[in-house]
């Protein structure tokens, strides 16, 4: 089956591996993520002013794209991408004001009025596959494995685009179930990285970091799963600068979801793009003989 | 710092441009300080958004625009799903920046990051800071 798939500018470089296992993995599941056709940068951030339409026009592009090509649905992996896309579709949706101004801004497009659906990754293998049929597909359970669910902010919030509850959310948790993995609850699972404060007051991004990572391996977590290239830059990348010279911390091996997908679905190590990944994140799977199946 | 209350410090236009921005009437903010207790940034901003609201109700422009809240704030929305008055407070933090930035005045300057870090940082990281604070 065919699933209209957005990617995003991080997930063709810097986060090749969050996509490639991705599309590895649905191929296995039986799905073939295509590609939409002309997509643009979303502009990562949704904009907040009440005022301020100019910025809504890269992601209402997107999903005229997505509409234009004959999904009904559109899939996305960064986290970041998925929220900006969600607001704005609810936006040509429900503000029938602004909608209409960004049609007729748009005059070479094809009206849009918010049919396409934009869906998380997680949340369309919740939805359309399911966890007992996810729980079938499993070549190697991991089992043993400690993975701390961390949603960071965008796959939440604001709740009425959040692929789960914003208070008490359960579908990353649900996935590593699925997956063979122990459950970790950590109280910072949800607590903002930083994101792109990490370029405008690196301090104040790391601080915050550093309370996640405290969290999480105060909770006993063998590693974090991610679903975004930022978190995953300020928690993975950033990782060694962070804890130096703190003694109570070692390093906190970081995946993507896809990537643990594919370990799961018996992929092979190719497909998970590791040199992407941190050095401790390498040594961990190499510790555990993982991906067992390579 | 004691807060003083006159005609000199009082500026009502700024309610109504901070209103008008960020879609929030300030008046329905009760001063709960669940915002204050959540907020991520707490050991970096030099005041909690429930002071900065505060004073942004009382229309002390100067002390406002002063404070470096609206700046650190990464908008992680977890003060607006836990706001009991509905208040979606990452709009006001905007609708403050913003004043800045419709002047042509940048925070950061995207040709002071080094190459290296422009090597390094994902898009999506570069895309948001210059989108949240540069003009």
């Amino acid at each position: 089956m065919k699933i209209g798939y957005y990617p995003g500018c991080t997930l063709k470089t810097k986060a090749k591996n969050l996509e490639d296992a991705a599309i590895k993995s649905m191929a296995a599941l039986g799905y073939e993520m295509v590609e939409l056709d002309r997509w643009n940068c979303c502009g990562a951030v949704y904009s907040l002013a009440d005022d301020d339409l100019v910025h809504f026009l890269a992601p209402v592009r997107d999903l005229i794209r997505a509409h234009d090509q004959g999904f009904d649905k559109v899939v996305t992996l960064c986290s970041m991408c998925y929220n900006t896309l969600a607001r704005a579709n609810l936006l040509m949706r429900d503000d029938e004001v602004k909608r209409d101004a960004l049609n007729d801004f748009m005059e070479e497009e094809n009206d849009y009025k918010g049919e396409v659906e934009v869906v998380h990754l997680l949340n369309f293998i919740r939805d359309e596959i399911g966890w007992d049929k996810l729980r079938d597909a499993v070549k190697v359970p991991l089992e043993g494995l400690n993975f701390a669910p961390y949603y960071g902010c965008t796959l939440t919030r604001p709740e009425e685009v959040g692929i789960d509850s914003p208070k008490d959310p359960v579908v990353f948790q649900a996935f590593i179930e699925a997956i063979g993995g122990n459950i970790v609850d950590f109280p910072a699972s949800q607590t903002c990285c930083g994101s792109y404060q990490i370029i405008s007051n690196p301090e104040a991004a790391k601080a915050t970091t550093l309370e996640i990572l405290t969290s999480a391996s105060d909770a006993k977590a063998d590693a974090l799963v991610l679903s975004c290239p930022l978190c995953e830059y300020n928690i993975g990348r950033r990782q060694d600068e962070i804890i130096k010279g703190n003694d109570k911390l070692e390093n906190l091996p970081t995946f993507y979801f896809t990537q643990l997908l594919a370990i799961a679905l018996g992929l092979p190590i190719e497909d998970l793009k590791l040199e992407l990944n941190t050095n401790s994140t390498k040594a961990f799977l190499e510790q555990k003989g993982l991906p067992a199946l390579a | 710092m004691p807060v003083i209350l006159s005609d000199r410090t009082i500026d009502l236009d700024f309610i109504r441009k901070l209103e008008d921005i960020s879609g929030q009437p300030l008046k329905t903010c009760m001063q709960c300080g669940t915002c204050a207790a959540v907020c991520p940034m707490d050991e970096s901003t030099d005041m909690t958004p429930r002071k900065l609201i505060h004073l942004a109700q009382l229309g002390l422009h100067d002390a406002v625009m002063n404070s470096n809240m609206a700046w650190i704030c990464a908008s992680c929305h977890t003060c607006e799903v836990r706001c009991p008055r509905g208040i979606d407070i990452p709009k006001l933090m905007e609708a403050l920046r913003l004043l800045i930035l419709r002047k042509n005045e940048n925070f950061i300057e995207p040709f002071e990051i080094s190459d290296e870090a422009f090597e390094e940082l994902p898009q999506i990281a570069m895309v948001s800071a210059f989108r949240k604070h540069t003009a």
